[in-house]
């Protein structure tokens, strides 16, 4: 990954920004704030999608 | 609409609440939403495995259906997880109502109340409208209501078991303790006759997942789920008589034939 931001590595992945949630060390990051969130090596990034729950 | 059901902001028609998971197609999933009547269902966030792309496909399934979207934070066993998860599901979905779970324990998946109430209080300060995944703790309810929630989601039984009601006693004591609060059962029902149940001691609500979708025939058992708990709260309406020891006779007894006259 050359990602630098939560939002290239987003793009790189190839996801609609609009149906995915996103976290950075167990903090959540609001998709306008996603650009600006620089990625460091060690961080935990989630990246999620609605499914099926209970 | 006659009776509703009031959760937070919203009148529903329905008293039933469903979970989409483990129907063995989205077709059954749909037709049993359809089946159920139910304006609620419930979804949660997960990552995508690989390059699927599965959560868009099912978004787009529960948009079409037409119905409202519980998310929940399933799975969570921290406060802070939860909170995360609850942030997150509030943008993908567009909604501030959140099923919160938090659990303590895998063999019964029970919640772990004292991380429920801490991010129960966290959510509802920032605005969420929490429906909190609980058990039948009476202290702990109190906990979520002073935390902020206006619903209480009680277990009948672990996630999944399909027991029924495992503690009538403390489901009683907690609708006699807050007739004003509306109650909705969630887990653990397996049968149509266990949602009547509690629909007759009072409750507002039922929650569903597994009883219906690894039902041999889950839109059907959505269908039946549906009429057992319409019946059941018409039944508590109706106030049911008082249970007696012995027999009294429904015949009037007066005029009976072959009688003695004294």
């Amino acid at each position: 990954m050359s990602a630098t931001t939560l939002q290239m590595l987003l793009d790189e992945l190839g996801y609609d920004e609009k149906t995915v949630g996103t976290a950075l060390n167990q903090e959540f990051v609001r998709a306008r704030d996603r650009a600006e969130t620089r990625l460091r090596e060690g961080d935990a990034v989630e990246i999620v999608t609605p499914r099926q729950g209970g | 609409m006659n009776d509703p059901v009031t959760l937070y902001d919203r009148a529903l028609a329905s008293r039933l609440l469903l979970g989409t998971a483990r129907y063995s197609s989205p077709a059954i999933l749909a037709e049993a939403i359809r089946a159920s009547g139910c304006e609620i269902v419930t979804v949660s966030l997960r990552r995508e495995a690989g390059g699927a792309r599965a959560g868009e496909t099912f978004w787009s399934l529960i948009r079409d259906v037409g119905v409202r979207v519980l998310p929940n934070t399933a799975g969570c066993r921290t406060a802070k997880e939860a909170i995360a998860t609850a942030q997150m599901a509030r943008e993908v979905f567009a909604t501030d109502w959140i099923k919160l779970e938090v659990i303590g324990e895998e063999d019964t998946l029970q919640p772990d109340v004292f991380g429920l109430v801490e991010a129960a209080r966290a959510l509802a300060d920032d605005g969420f409208k929490v429906f909190p995944y609980t058990t039948d703790d009476l202290v702990v309810a109190e906990k979520l209501l002073d935390a902020g929630c206006r619903v209480l989601m009680p277990w009948a039984a672990p996630i999944g078991s399909g027991r029924g009601v495992n503690n009538a006693f403390a489901l009683r004591a907690l609708r006699a303790h807050f007739p004003d609060t509306p109650l909705i059962v969630d887990a653990g029902l397996g049968a149509p006759s266990h949602a009547a149940l509690v629909m007759e001691m009072g409750y507002d609500a039922v929650l569903l997942n597994t009883a219906v979708s690894r039902a041999g025939d889950p839109v059907l058992m959505a269908r039946a789920f549906a009429l057992a708990i319409e019946a059941g709260r018409a039944g508590f309406r109706a106030q049911p008589m008082t249970p007696r020891d012995m027999a009294e006779p429904s015949t009037p007894i007066i005029g009976r034939p072959f009688d003695r006259l004294a």
